[in-house]
């Protein structure tokens, strides 16, 4: 079988702030189409990483290369609009309505997304269309996240790259959510890179699971082989939280 | 006393000119301080240099500022010619514009930083240039902070601008300061009341905007701002319909006699087919530069003045040696023509109260040795500082046990009321007879004399209408003359007259 050209390569990429080294050398491929979680606890280096995808951080050392090219080599502005950027701040602009958040993204590149496109996107994450209007401190933190997610997909982005997406929901939300964006991911055709400290999250969600440690990347797996005992002392660390869990639920129910 | 609101409805002109020039240091300050601010979002050192530079400028007074522009302005003129206006409206501006920086630059720069940094990354994320990120996120979220330090910004300038009176240009201040010189308290409240009520209004529409952008209403918005552009070209168009040629510029400094010898003046000039305008209430200082480079045209300045602050000069040569020498210093130096001297002496003499006098055995300067450590001797705010103070003090030997400053309007009450024994009192002060005060004898002859003499601006020296209008007045008037038109101003009672009322009556008295 042939395998696909990556969309995403992470070649040798460092990045210092002053003293500190926050990712100390990472290489890696991601292929189109594939649901990537990059899992770590706090300070491994995850978030930052993600960040040198859409050029919100540069590496000190090495380059990303998307689609082809180093993405420092391309405008950041026209590089955003093809990066879908999904965060934990989800960040949606107090001053603008819903369809005006939404809309932001093909705006700056000078379109004007039609009502009905708008429509579209807000059915795709679930919510009424008559959202379009509202303000975002109308919102609950869970339906401006998916106006978040709406938002990162309205330029028909190649990539979605999420930082911590789920982290400040509330647990029955944040698993609505997520199932949402796999079965947007699937439904799209996207590539998906999400960053998350929850084991448990990037095992039910992604398809690959890539685990940082103080920078570096130390596991790189599939979810069936993480549960299995495979990727070295750090990933099963992480991963025997989520199994432990659901080994004594199990024992709870067969006892009742 | 005239009535407040008989006095308000002239104030138009004064009105206009004080919302042209608050409104113009309020643009100018948001022009300066804006673009500085998104510096200085972008750089810890520029915010910290700005804001302590921002700050320093509030602990000047603000009649300090004002004055201190004047000689920067003259200094500059090297660089800029001649033709820098060193009084008057530009000076004012300036200071002002220095005075509302700060709190517009501190709104601007607290509101940028405490923008949302879910927010900015958003913006980032999306695709935002530095400037669409500006323009888009933080100006609209900075707008109604940055509208609250405009607010404040325009309350203090409004307020400070009735000082720029001091310095040449009309405000509100004008009637404030003749007022509180006349003792015309209807004079000073109705120009209060002109300037609170123009902060007050000022304050409420920029209120008024301040909401509309933080409600995100386009209505109160831009209704707001309609209504402001509104008022200030209604103050524009009320400045310019005034003539557009230069008039004679007639100065008056900061006491009764100098505003009823403008009137007086000014009265000759325009019976001559003259159009004359008043620069009442400036600073004694600014006076003599002023004339010299023809910012106004007209004064009426004082040997002993002159011989000390300009000349430089502490010797005594006696009334008729000093004027001379002081006439051919300001046309040789100047290019200032004087005109001549107006018959009376405003100088510094000593003056007690008659039953103090009596029971202390004091007539003379003299009889004050041995005396003055017990006593508190009152002056105007600059007398200590005055080479006539050193002078009698050295002379005669006086150490009082204090000194005090007043305004001069207040010296007298301060003498009526004990809180002062002596004052340095002027020989042409209507309240001397008045009061019934002793005039301490000067047997020493420490104190100089201080004869009344008309200057000319190098402008008008040659003006032959000017000077056939003015020269009736050399000579014409006796200090008796003076003295009672300035009490007439000074009193209290129902024979209370304006300044040009008394100047009528004085014309009238020197034959005129």
């Amino acid at each position: 079988m042939e395998t696909p050209a990556p969309l995403l390569r992470f070649d040798g990429v460092i990045c210092r702030f002053g003293e500190v080294t926050a990712v100390s050398g990472v290489s890696c491929d991601i292929a189109s189409g594939s649901f990537v979680a990059l899992v770590g606890a706090s300070g491994s280096g995850k978030s930052t990483l993600l960040k040198t995808v859409n050029t919100l951080v540069d590496p000190s050392e090495g380059r990303v290369v998307f689609g082809g090219e180093d993405v420092s080599t391309l405008p950041p502005a026209r590089l955003r609009r093809r990066v879908g950027y999904v965060f934990q701040g989800i960040g949606l602009f107090p001053h603008f309505s819903v369809a005006e958040n939404i809309a932001i993204g093909p705006r700056l590149a000078g379109e004007k997304l039609p009502p009905e496109r708008i429509a579209e996107l807000l059915a795709l994450v679930e919510l009424d269309p008559a959202f379009a209007r509202r303000m975002p401190d109308e919102l609950s933190g869970g339906q401006r996240q998916r106006v978040g997610v709406a938002r990162a997909l309205a330029g028909g982005p190649e990539l979605l790259i999420m930082d911590e997406p789920f982290g400040a929901l509330d647990p029955v939300t944040r698993d609505a959510l997520g199932r949402k964006v796999r079965e947007l991911h699937e439904r799209l055709g996207l590539t998906t890179v999400m960053v998350t400290h929850d084991m448990a999250e990037a095992l039910l969600l992604a398809d690959r699971v890539l685990v940082m440690d103080r920078g570096a990347l130390v596991a790189d797996e599939n979810p069936r082989a993480l549960l299995a005992g495979a990727g070295g002392t750090v990933a099963q660390r992480l991963a025997s939280v989520p199994r432990d869990q659901a080994e004594r639920l199990a024992a709870m129910e067969e006892r009742a | 006393m005239e009535n407040i609101w008989e006095i308000l409805p002239g104030l138009g002109d004064k009105l206009a000119a004080h919302v042209v020039l608050s409104a113009s240091a309020i643009g100018l300050a948001m022009l300066i301080a804006l673009p500085m601010a998104v510096w200085a979002g972008r750089s810890a050192l520029v915010s910290r240099v700005a804001l302590s530079l921002a700050s320093l400028v509030q602990t000047i007074p603000a009649l300090a500022l004002l004055a201190l522009f004047f000689p920067l302005l003259l200094s500059l003129r090297s660089v800029f010619g001649e033709g820098l206006p060193t009084l008057g409206f530009l000076p004012a501006l300036m200071a002002l514009t220095l005075y509302a920086l700060l709190p517009i630059l501190r709104n601007a720069v607290t509101a940028q930083a405490n923008l949302d940094p879910g927010v900015l990354e958003a913006a980032d994320g999306v695709g935002m240039t530095r400037w669409q990120k500006l323009v888009l996120v933080e100006a609209p979220l900075s707008a109604p902070f940055i509208m609250a330090g405009i607010r404040t910004a325009s309350v203090w300038t409004i307020g400070a601008a009735t000082l720029a009176t001091t310095i040449g240009q009309p405000s509100l201040g004008d009637p404030i300061f003749a007022g509180l010189q006349t003792q015309n308290w209807a004079l000073v409240l109705a120009g209060c009341l002109a300037s609170a009520g123009l902060a007050l209004a000022a304050d409420n529409l920029l209120w008024v905007i301040e909401v509309g952008l933080a409600k995100r209403s386009r209505w109160m918005t831009f209704g707001g701002m309609a209504v402001v552009a509104l008022g200030i070209l209604a103050a524009l168009w009320g400045q310019s319909t005034g003539s557009d040629d230069r008039r004679i510029v007639i100065a008056a400094k900061q006491f009764s006699e100098q505003y009823i010898l403008a009137q007086l003046i000014g009265s000759r000039l325009e019976a001559a087919g003259y159009a004359v305008e008043y620069r009442d209430g400036l600073g004694s200082a600014v006076v003599h530069s002023a004339v010299a480079n023809s910012s106004v045209d007209i004064a009426v300045d004082y040997t002993g003045t002159v011989w000390a602050n300009y000349l430089k000069r502490t010797d005594n040569p006696g009334r008729e040696a000093m004027y001379e020498v002081i006439r051919d210093w300001e046309a040789r130096e100047n290019g200032v023509k004087v005109l001549g001297r107006l018959g009376f002496e405003n100088a510094y003499a000593f003056a007690m109260r008659a039953d103090r006098a009596k029971a202390l055995g004091v007539t003379s300067l003299a009889d004050l040795n041995g005396k003055a450590p017990q006593l508190t001797v009152g002056g105007d705010p600059e007398f200590f500082e005055r080479p006539e103070w050193i002078a009698v003090r050295d002379a005669y030997g006086l150490r009082f046990g204090k000194s005090r400053n007043f305004a001069p309007t207040f010296m007298y009450n301060a003498l009526q009321s004990g809180e002062a024994d002596v004052i340095s009192a002027y020989t042409s002060d209507g309240r001397i007879a008045a009061d019934k005060l002793v005039v301490l004898a000067d047997p020493e002859g420490a104190l100089p004399s201080y004869d009344a003499m008309l200057v000319l601006s190098p402008r008008i020296a040659n003006d032959k209408g000017v000077l056939a209008a003015l020269a009736p007045l050399i000579g014409a008037i006796s200090v008796e003359a003076m003295r009672e038109a300035n009490f007439a101003v000074d009193r209290e009672d129902a024979g209370k007259l304006t300044p040009n009322q008394a100047a009528q009556g004085l014309a009238k008295k020197a034959g005129l």
